[in-house]
């Protein structure tokens, strides 16, 4: 780890269960499907951020459109569920209006690396003081299962009936080479690891990107016959180097479901991790805020700077 | 008094306003505007964005407004055309911002840097759904710094956004501007909640005055924003009733600006010819009735201000005696339509329509309004006949 490195220091342990308290109830029952990995990463957030807040009343949740997106909805915070792939946009306006509040960023392949490619790697470029999780499930699921720039090849999904034919995206490396000071990747089959690099995430001071991989089952599972929620989180242990060898020695979807696609081994933890100035560092407004609309005095003659 | 361009007015009016945050992307004529901001902003306790695209800026000023800032863009009919699926976020989320769009010839690239008034009808219809906008179109450098300062009350007293249409010229030229601010009282500030946190605070509830009270994030409140169809709690929701409901309000909410933003009326009260212009063609027009009126006709003008929504009331009542009414816009015929809409079957109407990236002349002003005249004399029939006359 590079020892220039700045992080913001948590407060205490994690608590089991204590996460219930941050979650929305007056917005249950939530709306994703039996076997999705979304339920589990929010789970694993929610337990971080209970460890740290007694309340989320400065945490503001951003997120663009899609089932990973819905998420947010359902944490008692300040949410902001955007336009389909311009969450980080949104985030950055709010970031640099308010540096005093911790902005974390939910979004999905679809949304963080197809329509909103562009503002992923801005965002990484600028190094503005925010978490991104990004939650891969390597399709579009609430749209009905269509191909996501990151679905491997050969998956058949609802666009490419014949098998997919093009090549997808390594999003964390993506995110990496636009200049992310942090970059790491986790699985929903481990979620004290998504909690636990969450939590460094949170902790970076910079551009801080979680890329966690989770199943869709309904969509991306049934119609590759990946089985059920079960089976695709213990294909999931297979590409996890650091699991236990008892489960990586056990039956892959693929050898399972010959000749179905193959997902390929994804390395796994904080693949990337460095320091430089953050945006609001380099425009001065790190820490405080810009002024607000209803406190703002109004400028006339001699106290206007600059005319 | 200060000798500026309309673009450095666009952004000195913005700072007297209040506005803090600016989000942009480079585009010309409206270029002018960000790098003016770039260089206020910093001095006066604001932040400058340049995004990577136009969906990126209006995103940004849209999560500023949020955060507590008066925010704004500035750009030009392509990047206008690029936020169209924001300014509708923005509407049916009720965020306060203002968005700039200096109207250059189009569509597609077009002519980049010469004047048209082309986006008139796309600052109303641009979105998909049912949006009705706020549109003001300054004539003036001066009227630019006024209108700019009224755009941020009737966007954060209205939690709407509000769009400001400058056409090329009034944003290239440079004339002498007072920067007073006409009336400190008058900048409104977003309406604040009453209620405590806690859960039966609504974010989307309104009373009377139609405006949730909607508090910026991180002040003690914890809430939803989406641009979904949302109950007053601020949660998505399918049930129709409560969307046509929300639809009906916002719609009845942004009708309220009819009655905030005056016209100018230049000698109307005998006209029998009323000139009906906006942005620079209003200015051409008024020096078209000073010639006409020494000529003998009895013409007028009337220019809106306020483009979005249509004040239709106003116009009956303005153009109820005018023989024939002339309208001229720089576009193949655009805001014509809603005069049309509004007085046909009442008064002649003669659209003088001018699109390629020129001005319409005096002379030009003149010479149709006199022929319509002459035309309204000598015809029979239906009154609410249209006899266009296109330039070019």
């Amino acid at each position: 780890m590079n020892a220039e490195v700045k992080v913001k220091a948590p407060t205490r342990a994690p608590m089991v269960g204590a996460e219930k308290r941050l979650l929305r109830h007056a917005m249950m029952p939530h709306m994703l499907c039996p076997g999705c990995g979304h339920g589990i990463v929010l789970d694993a957030m929610l337990a971080v951020l209970s460890a740290r807040y007694d309340n989320l009343d400065n945490v503001a949740f951003v997120a663009g459109i899609g089932c990973s997106s819905r998420i947010v909805g359902y944490i008692d915070a300040c949410t902001l569920h955007t336009t389909h792939g311009r969450p980080l946009s949104f985030a950055t306006g709010l970031k640099l209006a308010r540096p005093d509040l911790n902005v974390i960023v939910v979004t999905g392949d679809g949304d963080g690396v197809s329509i909103g490619g562009n503002h992923l790697i801005h965002a990484a470029r600028r190094n503005i003081d925010i978490t991104c999780v990004l939650l891969n499930n390597e399709i579009y699921g609430m749209t009905g299962g269509q191909a996501a720039p990151t679905t491997v090849p050969g998956a058949y999904t609802s666009t490419t009936p014949q098998g997919n034919t093009q090549h997808p995206f390594d999003v964390s490396e993506l995110v990496k080479a636009a200049g992310a000071t942090f970059v790491a990747r986790a699985s929903s089959y481990r979620p004290q690891v998504v909690g636990d690099i969450f939590g460094q995430a949170l902790d970076h001071v910079g551009f801080s990107f979680l890329e966690v991989m989770t199943d869709c089952t309904e969509y991306f599972g049934r119609t590759n016959r990946f089985g059920d929620g079960a089976d695709m989180l213990m294909s999931q242990s297979r590409y996890d180097p650091s699991i236990d060898a008892d489960l990586a020695s056990r039956a892959t979807v693929e050898e399972l479901t010959n000749p179905q696609p193959v997902r390929p081994v994804l390395p796994k933890g904080i693949l990337h991790r460095s320091s430089r100035l953050t945006l609001e560092e380099t425009l001065s407004v790190s820490g405080g805020r810009c002024s607000s609309a209803n406190e703002i005095e109004v400028l006339d003659g001699d106290t206007r700077r600059g005319f | 008094m200060k000798l500026m361009q309309g673009n450095e007015a666009c952004a000195a009016g913005a700072i007297a306003a209040g506005c803090r945050f600016f989000g942009g992307y480079p585009i010309s004529p409206s270029s002018e505007v960000a790098e003016e901001m770039a260089k206020l902003l910093p001095k006066n306790g604001g932040v400058f964005l340049q995004a990577e695209d136009e969906m990126a800026s209006l995103g940004a000023v849209i999560g500023a407004a949020l955060g507590g800032s008066k925010a704004m863009t500035a750009t030009s009919g392509p990047g206008f055309s690029l936020m169209q699926e924001h300014i509708g976020y923005g509407y049916l989320a009720e965020i306060p911002c203002v968005i700039v769009d200096v109207m250059r010839g189009g569509p597609s690239t077009g002519l980049p840097t010469a004047p048209s008034q082309g986006d008139v009808m796309q600052a109303q219809w641009g979105t998909h759904g049912d949006r009705v906008a706020i549109a003001l179109a300054p004539s003036s450098v001066q009227e630019v710094y006024d209108l700019m300062i009224q755009a941020f009350s009737l966007s954060e007293s209205l939690r709407t956004p509000v769009i400001v249409l400058m056409d090329e010229v009034v944003a290239h030229m440079r004339e002498g501007v007072d920067l007073t601010v006409p009336d400190k009282a008058s900048i409104a500030r977003r309406p604040l909640p009453t209620e405590p946190p806690g859960v039966s605070f609504e974010p989307y509830r309104s009373g009377d005055d139609l405006v949730p009270h909607v508090p910026d994030f991180g002040v003690g409140y914890r809430f939803h924003v989406t641009g979904l169809m949302h109950d007053e709690r601020g949660f998505p929701t399918s049930n129709t009733d409560v969307a046509a409901a929300l639809l009906a309000r916002l719609e009845k909410k942004v009708h309220l600006a009819k009655d905030l933003v005056a016209p100018e009326s230049y000698l109307m009260d005998d006209a029998d010819i009323a000139i009906v212009a906006y942005g620079i063609t209003g200015r051409t027009a008024k020096a078209a009735v000073d010639v006409l009126r020494s000529k003998g006709k009895k013409a007028g003008l009337l220019r809106p201000r306020l483009l979005w929504p249509v004040q239709d009331e106003m116009l009956k009542s303005a153009l109820a005696n005018a023989e024939v009414v002339v309208v001229a816009e720089m576009n193949r015929g655009q805001w014509v339509r809603e005069v049309e809409r509004i007085v046909a079957g009442d008064t002649w109407i003669y659209p003088l329509l001018k699109a390629g990236g020129s001005m319409i002349t005096t002379d030009e002003v003149v010479s149709h309004a006199l022929s319509a005249s002459d035309r309204s004399s000598a015809a029979d029939g239906a009154r609410s006949s249209r006899q266009d006359l296109r330039i070019g």
